[in-house]
């Protein structure tokens, strides 16, 4: 069944320090033309049934994202994208 | 009749041993609720104490938003029962949306935690009642992800209100305007970030300044049951 994929992402104006820390260890790595790095989440949905993006929306809206400080997307998994998890 | 104070102790609660010894110190009965039991038993106030509820999983009070017991807080809170939310209660109040703007990871990266000076900004509130405006108190501060956070319009409507309970004097975490703790418009629920139940003894505390918020309340119920 395919999966409804749900990226949140902190909003542009929110101070990301984690993606600062990360883009300030670059430069260690050799890596010296990185402007900047947002880090965010990324959380997979698997329904019993047909995928239901309204309902993904809602679930993001109210669980998985904090709209003070959080925007989301939700699009549908392509074939082959995602991987189910090993028993 | 003594006042009986609830304070709930969700997966992962550090501080609620702590914040029912305070509510015994200020001379008001301590009742533990639980996470998942929807009653407050009669209880005057609550007191969400500080911790890693749920493990901070999502986000930090994301989840515990939805535990049993705070469907009935935001129902009670919003006719008016005085609750505190301390750090990790701070959280959850903002994600239950009883209180504006977030709590995010502190700008430094660094986990904190010392004995902070607070300036009382607003002594209107049901556990602020007991200080004076600009009283500076000194209570522990431990926190990973205690940066406040709110867009400026609604950093200026607190401001206007005068919704800013207290300010850290020497910002440990990055917190806009240096705020330690906000109140709603009715002044019933207030969060903080540092732990007023930590500094209610000598043996353990830098100081007795935390019992203020607890007695706070007690005045304010005796005011309100007048």
């Amino acid at each position: 069944m395919p999966r409804v994929v749900v990226d949140v992402m902190l909003k542009p104006e929110i101070l990301d320090p984690q993606g600062q820390a990360v883009a300030n260890a670059l430069p260690r790595l050799g890596v010296t033309d990185v402007a900047s790095v947002r880090i965010g989440r990324r959380i997979e949905i698997e329904f019993t049934g047909e995928p239901d993006l309204n309902q993904t929306r809602e679930i993001a809206d109210k669980l998985l994202a904090n709209p003070v400080i959080e925007d989301f997307t939700i699009r549908l998994a392509e074939d082959g994208e995602t991987v189910d998890a090993q028993p | 009749m003594t006042a009986r104070v609830g304070v709930v102790t969700f997966p992962g609660s550090l501080d609620d041993g702590d914040a029912a010894r305070a509510v015994r110190l200020a001379g008001a009965e301590p009742v533990r609720l639980w996470h998942a039991d929807p009653q407050l038993h009669g209880v005057d106030a609550v007191v969400l104490p500080g911790g890693f509820s749920y493990g901070d999983y999502l986000r930090c009070g994301a989840i515990a938003r939805f535990a049993a017991v705070m469907e009935t807080i935001v129902d009670a809170a919003r006719a008016g029962l005085p609750v505190l939310g301390i750090c990790n209660g701070f959280q959850i109040l903002c994600e239950a949306h009883l209180l504006p703007g977030a709590l995010t990871r502190n700008q430094h990266l660094h986990f904190r935690n010392r004995d902070q000076v607070l300036r009382i900004e607003s002594a209107g509130t049901a556990w602020t009642n007991a200080f004076q405006p600009g009283q500076e108190v000194l209570i522990p501060v431990k926190n990973g992800e205690g940066c406040y956070v709110a867009d400026a319009a609604t950093l200026d409507q607190l401001e206007a209100e005068g919704r800013v309970v207290a300010r850290y004097v020497g910002n440990p975490n990055g917190s806009q305007r240096d705020i330690a703790a906000i109140t709603n418009s009715a002044g019933n629920v207030v969060g903080i970030m540092p732990h007023p139940e930590h500094a209610v003894e000598e043996l353990t505390g830098p100081s007795l300044d935390g019992l203020g918020f607890f007695t706070s309340a007690l005045k304010h119920l005796v005011g309100t049951a007048a």
